[in-house]
């Protein structure tokens, strides 16, 4: 059985440390909030502004001034803080945010991603995607394996325009979870299967090249 | 000291208008937006604008107002989603549009405010947006010149305001509006409490009055919600 979005993100949440600060992206990746493992604390940036996102307002209690990257209302805890802009991104482009979460179209085995644009459709823009995965240590994406028509969205080299080169390092699809080795130029190794997916499955929905980590060769 | 209150929208911004002019525009979403002087600016009727701002408002608000009166010419945004006015002028080839990543659209604006004219970043190396512009390598990492950005009008929205034109922001609602107050040749500033000198905790100032040439009691402060997300009470 695949795993199935709920399942994705809480696999992605078992990447949370204790202390972490970390950005969510939209999607599946904000579901990874529903997931953080017990005595687990982390403070989730909103680029928007914030530092230490609270749970969702109580109903009659939503404050417009206080949103997330989303647009979603939110609340505040004991701990949080509000900052501009130029602040928020100082704090990602500058490497002190721990782990992002995102989604994205294609990812490619040199580390490179594109989840901004798909040309000749409609420009929608970056937003902070690419400030994110440019300045923030671990970048984690969270995506199905395959695109509505079947085809692989873990690619040898991405076909459409990049929201970063040689960044990511860790897939998590409904199939699998690969680890992209970014700090050696790219190379995808195969680190764990969804329960009930085969590793010859995988190589068949795979548009890459990877290497099967040793624990998994074993099984298999 | 020179007065910095005005008494209306029309008043904040008479003589500041011209045709072809570049205008910045506090706000992340609807969240923090000038409310009371972007409609200002459609009735004036000053047309041929390029506007900066995170994004280009929402059907029916912000500076979605702008396009409908086809006042916009061009827009340098990080996001311009949920806007079907927008698509239709852009996809028409009626609107220009310069894509920057949000971070690098913060910085181009907060250098500009500090009179830095470039800057190096690794957002956007290996991407379209570092496409024509100078990459150089810094201790083994290349980084992207990006330049700043200066408008001839900031219009942004705080909480509070002292005369001395001293701001204080509400929570989420500050996002961009503190950067764009210091890179206006002139920055107007909407507010929804003006209080004498002396009630704002100097400790607790976000944009320092240098930056507020003119100031304004918001006269609407609608503060519409784009995505209401709540949770319902556990009951005891």
């Amino acid at each position: 059985m695949a795993w199935t979005r709920e399942q994705v993100a809480a696999r992605a949440a078992k990447e949370l440390q204790d202390g972490f600060y970390v950005n969510l992206g939209i999607g599946i990746p904000t579901l990874v909030a529903n997931y953080i493992p017990d005595g687990v604390d982390v403070t989730l940036q909103s680029e928007n502004g914030l530092l230490g996102i609270g749970p969702f307002p109580y109903e009659g209690e939503a404050d417009p001034d206080l949103i997330n990257a989303g647009k979603q209302t939110i609340t505040i805890l004991p701990s949080s803080s509000f900052f501009s802009s130029a602040d928020s991104f100082a704090m990602i482009r500058g490497g002190h945010i721990d782990l992002t979460i995102l989604g994205a179209m294609e990812v490619a085995a040199n580390g490179d991603i594109a989840n901004w644009t798909i040309p000749g459709k409609m420009v929608k823009g970056m937003g902070g995607a690419m400030d994110l995965v440019a300045g923030v240590k671990k970048v984690i994406v969270v995506m199905d394996h395959a695109n509505k028509a079947g085809e692989s969205k873990v690619l040898e080299r991405c076909s459409l325009p990049l929201t970063g080169a040689g960044v990511v390092d860790l897939i998590i699809t409904d199939l699998c979870v690969m680890a992209c080795d970014k700090a050696k130029g790219g190379g995808l190794t195969l680190i764990e299967l969804a329960p009930d997916v085969t590793l010859d499955e995988v190589k068949a929905k795979t548009a890459a090249p990877f290497t099967v980590a040793p624990e998994l060769a074993k099984a298999a | 000291m020179t007065q910095k209150v005005y008494d209306s929208p029309a008043a904040a911004l008479d003589g500041l208008l011209f045709d072809g002019m570049t205008i910045m525009s506090g706000g992340f979403g609807l969240s923090g937006n000038p409310e009371s002087l972007i409609p200002q600016i459609r009735d004036s009727g000053v047309k041929n604008l390029t506007v900066i701002s995170n994004n280009a408002g929402a059907d029916g608000f912000g500076l979605w107002m702008l396009l409908q009166t086809r006042q916009i010419k061009k827009m340098i945004a990080s996001y311009v989603g949920e806007n079907k006015l927008f698509e239709q002028q852009y996809l028409s080839g009626e609107l220009e549009l310069e894509l920057n990543p949000q971070g690098t659209l913060a910085e181009r604006i907060r250098a500009g405010g500090a009179g830095i004219p470039a800057f190096y970043t690794r957002t956007g190396v290996g991407t379209v947006v570092a496409e024509g512009k100078p990459v150089e390598e810094f201790e083994g990492q290349l980084y992207v010149r990006e330049t700043w950005l200066r408008a001839d009008l900031a219009i942004v929205k705080a909480w509070k305001a002292d005369t001395a034109g001293n701001l204080i922001y509400r929570r989420t609602a500050r996002n961009f509006n503190p950067n764009m107050a210091t890179a206006g040749k002139v920055t107007v500033a909407e507010v929804e409490e003006i209080v004498p000198v002396g009630s704002l905790d100097p400790e607790a100032i976000h944009t320092p009055g240098i930056y507020v040439d003119r100031l304004i009691k918001s006269t609407i402060n609608e503060k519409k919600i784009e995505k209401l997300t709540e949770r319902k009470r556990e009951t005891a």
